[in-house]
């Protein structure tokens, strides 16, 4: 849709206006975004009040144990959840792979997941994502990371975490890099700021913005390692606005109550009452991986540029 | 009119909860976040955010808030509902319907307008009573609202269609007043709170 005047000199503006992408952003928080591998699954997610669902075809984990190239996925599993399901569907697409992106859009899903958890179609370069009418979600695991998204037009940025490990300490580390470097921001005088762009790579006019705001320009999720209500309670704590879950939920011993409760943990995380509640009764959590059992080669965090 | 801030409950569960409370802070106004039915009594006026309508509609089953909020509304609170807010006030909601409150005499239609890429700004139209034509309208998978009953007053409009809608004390507006710096809709909701009740 081109711009065109209105009444009062007000634009009619189309969705590839980068606040109606972070709009929808800001919709999601306070919630949870679950990865779903087929209908039943996302009826699930959504019956256990989910307020999206993450389409693809093997959860984290499967990928991260079944190795080979992680691709988009097929196009009737996607359009098979967009059917099932009245919440937004977010699908994923390998990171610099312009044309995935371009069929996602094409197919109406409501979020682009740029993602480390599929193998990278470009070991350079990401998406030019102002380009797009669909909006983007990136993974950071430090602010310079986090402020290069949002200067390619990422409109939500989530923690990389380690997808697939069922272990929080990643996303735990990357939550607190980027809000420690917001505040370290915050403090410096103004003449210090061009430095400390070009030191940590990103864009001097959203280091600007951080210094004045204290927070990123778009809203900051957890993802990558959350299995309990306790760990969604705990992103939520350190200053992540909505959780993604991953693994964590379908991998459990009991779906459809560990959904419901991670829900309720992530609205209710300031009240250690609610939590319990929460944790009770829910059965085993996924396996989880010790980070030094992943060699560095295996670690998906290390996937963008 | 007690010269303290007047306190204005925001719908807590999930979605744009703190964008409400940031207008309402700016309107000089304190905002509060409603989780349980203790959370409603002494509000000047109470916000259902915007957000996912299913997982709100679902939060207030398990919060025990579904009677409460009905209560307060019955008793002449002020109310107003965005987008997800405003399919919850509705009388019917269809295309996936969510259970609703019941509290505004028109029939919501979700994701009207179809996907995030159909998402769209677009100002009010010209005219009418409450002098909102030309405010920027935000509409994110924005619900439509249909078959207003006969005490549902029309404020704004756009393309013809109604997106804020007045019975009583109680608004539905379709769009996201609390994503912009024009804080009209928010302001007739205080005005609306003020009052002694009328219904």
């Amino acid at each position: 849709m081109s711009e065109q005047n209105g009444s009062n000199g007000a634009l009619r503006r189309g969705a590839d206006a980068f606040e109606l992408k972070v709009g929808l952003a800001e919709m999601m928080k306070n919630g949870v975004i679950m990865d779903v591998v087929d209908p039943e699954q996302a009826k699930i997610a959504e019956e256990a009040g989910a307020c999206a669902v993450m389409a693809l075809e093997r959860v984290p984990s499967d990928i991260r144990k079944d190795g080979g190239v992680a691709r988009m996925s097929a196009i009737e599993m996607i359009e098979g959840i967009q059917k099932a399901v009245s919440i937004p569907v977010m699908a994923k697409v390998r990171i610099g792979h312009i044309q995935e992106a371009r069929v996602l859009e094409a197919m109406g899903v409501d979020f682009i997941d740029e993602s480390e958890v599929l193998t990278p179609a470009d070991d350079e370069h990401h998406i030019a994502k102002h380009d797009y009418k669909v909006p983007f979600v990136c993974g950071a695991r430090n602010l310079g990371e986090a402020l290069r998204r949002v200067g390619e037009g990422a409109a939500m940025i989530r923690t990389k975490g380690e997808a697939g490990s069922g272990n929080i300490v990643e996303a735990v580390r990357h939550l607190r890099t980027v809000v420690g470097e917001m505040r370290a921001i915050q403090a410096l005088p103004e003449e210090e700021l061009m430095s400390t762009a070009r030191d940590m790579g990103a864009p001097h006019s959203l280091v600007q913005y951080v210094h004045e705001h204290g927070k990123l320009p778009v809203p900051n999720f957890a993802a990558g390692g959350v299995a309990t209500p306790a760990d969604a309670a705990l992103c939520r704590t350190l200053g992540a606005e909505a959780v993604f879950v991953g693994s964590g939920i379908f991998k459990s011993a009991d779906p459809e109550k560990r959904a419901r409760a991670v829900v309720h943990a992530c609205t209710h995380w300031e009240d250690p009452e609610e939590v319990l509640n929460a944790s009770r009764g829910l059965g085993s959590a996924m396996e989880g991986l010790e980070m030094e059992t992943l060699a560095e080669s295996e670690r998906l965090a290390n996937r963008g540029w | 009119m007690p010269a303290s801030r007047p306190i204005v409950g925001v719908l807590g569960i999930q979605g744009d909860i703190e964008k409400h409370l940031n207008a309402l802070d700016r309107l000089g106004a304190k905002g509060r976040r409603v989780l349980a039915p203790g959370d409603l009594s002494g509000l000047t006026a109470l916000i259902l955010p915007g957000g996912e309508s299913t997982t709100i509609s679902k939060g207030l089953v398990r919060h025990e808030l579904v009677k409460p909020i009905q209560q307060y509304a019955e008793g002449g609170g002020a109310i107003l509902g965005t987008c997800a807010g405003a399919i919850l006030l509705s009388r019917a909601s269809r295309n996936h319907p969510v259970p609703t409150l019941g509290l505004v005499d028109v029939e919501a239609e979700r994701n009207a307008y179809g996907t995030q890429t159909d998402s769209f700004v677009a100002p009010a139209d010209p005219g009418g009573a409450a002098g909102l034509g030309g405010l920027e309208c935000v509409f994110i998978r924005a619900p439509r609202l249909h078959a207003p009953g006969e005490g549902v007053e029309i404020l704004a409009c756009v393309d013809g269609a109604p997106v804020l809608v007045r019975e009583g004390n109680r608004f539905a507006c379709t769009f996201h007043p609390e994503l912009t710096d024009d804080l009209r809709v928010h302001a007739l909701l205080l005005e609306a709170g003020g009052r002694p009740c009328e219904s």
